[in-house]
């Protein structure tokens, strides 16, 4: 199996973010390996151990694919510490801002053109959160979408099979290779890099491609930003102290304020 | 007049008041026609429901093929109704399944997005909360019809009935999209509580339960709420994941949020500052929450909640 992860560097989500002419601004915060993408890059470890590993030149491997700034290199290899085989990392100043259409268009062409079995992805970024680049590839692949799995079963001969969980309920769904996956929190455990591991990512290839090189044309973002206010922070209200009557302050307040 | 496409959302068979929502943020840009998705012979029963907001037209797509290949299917029908119709606007609700097939359709139809508005304008401006409810960006999608998802319970619904207009339409579904297979749906358990991200008010337990959310759920039950959790005490099993509330888990906006035994990290916070009004109860005065709160009583949960269920059964008695 030819297994693909993407991977996204976000800032920090304890970084105090902020949007600069209508982009946020990645270049002054700590970056770091989306937490939700790390699960995926379990979840593909995972599947090629299933079926005895992903050593170098055998049958199976895990791919790094990501999008981003020279510094994403970082992002990158942490997933390959954890233990996944090489990776691609496309960067072209022509990106900066990319929205989500864009950013799948680029993706979708270097997939496609690594003729990878599965792609596994996180649900969603922690910096914009908007959970649908993995549909947005499969859309435009044609690949079948198994999104928001909590369980994946992949058959090297050729179909994967997933449990897929949402507010809407639970779903069992299967599929021929190839597809598109994305697995949500709490699916695995994700490992800790070993120091062996970490020392061998820094051998490890990151093939980095600019736009040229993947053969796609920067496309502008479809969607614009008029304006990004920070919103004024809350101030702290009324606090009590429960003297025992803490719980009858608490319903005295829901009543003037016509909640109950 | 410009056409706006809302996609009607559904619970079951009934539709959910989001529908309503999307309807009411949909008319301030043009005529609403509500897209209805339904299995074979299902499409009327599931229209009937559809009788709140200012809805002109009600399109009915019936194929079991929307049961059967899930997310893709339902886009493909989407996307070629939007190709076909060329509505300005498409708004469907933002929860998994609704961003989904917007980010499909945005592909398949050379269209812009923008997901989780909180608001709408004529002008098809949407309001965005982002960085956790700390900034607000006003934007706009500037290619192809603007297709936007919506969030649950954002948006003031107008819930007049309406008498729309009904019409059928075929559904035009790819072989690409029937390639992933359904072979089962359940729905989700309903424990008598409302959806997290629809209700009004949510309690929340944290680290300060220390396992026992018993006080939390009858509180909540005694306001109609629903019950949401801290990473902390999902991380611990108390509660389950799908509870959970904050930057990896839900966001909601409900009118009254109390939050019971919770800190406060900012990644809690992210999942629930917008609330219109908050109340916190701790027993440490501390705890970073308090700095946001509308209302704080600084005391052990396990004296409080009780006390103040006991008040609101009084007082609704």
């Amino acid at each position: 199996m030819k297994i693909a992860v993407c991977v996204k560097q976000v800032p920090d989500s304890w970084a105090e973010k902020k949007m600069v002419n209508g982009v946020l601004d990645r270049e002054n915060v700590d970056a770091v390996l989306n937490d939700l993408d790390e699960y995926a890059v379990e979840e593909a470890l995972r599947i090629a151990e299933a079926h005895g590993g992903n050593e170098d030149g055998g049958p199976h491997s895990v791919t790094v694919i990501s999008m981003g700034p020279d510094r994403a290199t970082e992002a990158v290899r942490k997933a390959l510490s954890m233990g996944a085989n090489d990776a691609i990392l496309i960067t072209d100043s022509a990106l900066a801002g990319s929205d989500a259409l864009a950013t799948s268009a680029v993706l979708a062409k270097v997939i496609a053109d690594g003729a990878y079995d599965l792609v596994i992805c996180g649900t969603e970024s922690t910096d914009a959160r908007m959970s649908v680049v993995p549909a947005m590839i499969s859309a435009r692949l044609g690949w079948a979408q198994l999104t928001f799995a909590s369980k994946v079963t992949a058959d090297p001969a050729g179909k994967v099979s997933i449990t897929r969980v949402t507010e809407a309920g639970v779903d069992e769904i299967s599929a021929d290779f190839p597809a598109i996956v994305s697995v949500v929190e709490k699916i695995n455990e994700p490992r800790y890099p070993s120091f062996k591991g970490i020392m061998a990512a820094k051998k490890k290839t990151i093939d980095q491609r600019d736009l040229a090189t993947v053969g796609v044309s920067a496309q502008s973002a479809w969607s614009q930003v008029n304006d990004a206010t920070p919103r004024p922070a809350r101030a702290a209200g009324i606090k009590v102290s429960d003297e025992g009557n803490g719980g009858e302050a608490l319903v005295n307040f829901l009543a003037e304020k016509k909640l109950i | 007049m410009s056409s706006v496409f809302i996609l009607a959302d559904f619970s079951g068979e009934k539709s959910t008041k989001t529908t309503a929502e999307l309807a009411t943020a949909g008319a301030r840009i043009g005529a609403v026609t509500a897209v209805v998705l339904a299995g074979t012979g299902k499409g009327a029963a599931l229209a009937a429901s559809v009788n709140q907001g200012p809805i002109a037209q009600l399109l009915i797509i019936e194929s079991d093929d929307f049961a059967s290949h899930g997310v893709a299917a339902s886009a493909d029908a989407l996307a070629n109704l939007v190709k076909e119709k060329s509505p300005t606007a498409l708004l469907i609700a933002s929860h998994a399944f609704g961003k989904e097939v917007a980010a499909r359709v945005a592909v398949l139809t050379d269209s812009g997005i923008i997901t989780d508005a909180v608001d709408v304008a004529a002008d098809g401006t949407a309001t965005q909360l982002v960085f956790g409810g700390s900034t607000t960006v006003h934007s706009k999608v500037s290619h192809g019809a603007s297709v936007i998802t919506v969030r649950p319970n954002s948006i003031e619904a107008d819930f007049s009935a309406s008498t729309p207009a009904i019409e059928n339409a075929t559904a035009t579904i790819s072989a690409n999209a029937k390639k992933a297979i359904v072979s089962s749906s359940q729905p989700p358990v309903k424990g008598g509580r409302p959806e997290l991200t629809e209700a009004n008010i949510v309690v929340s337990g944290g680290r300060g339960t220390d396992g026992n959310f018993a006080p939390v759920e009858a509180f909540a039950d005694s306001l109609g709420a629903a019950v949401g959790a801290s990473r902390a005490a999902t991380d611990a099993g108390w509660y389950p994941h799908s509870h959970q509330v904050g930057q990896t888990g839900k966001t909601v906006s409900p009118q009254l949020y109390v939050a019971c035994g919770i800190s406060g990290a900012i990644q809690h916070r992210a999942g629930m500052q917008t609330s219109k009004t908050i109340v916190v109860v701790n027993k440490d005065p501390e705890a970073p929450l308090f700095d946001i709160a509308d209302f704080g009583v600084v005391g052990d949960l396990f004296n409080v909640l009780p006390k103040a269920t006991e008040g609101i059964a009084a007082r609704t008695n």
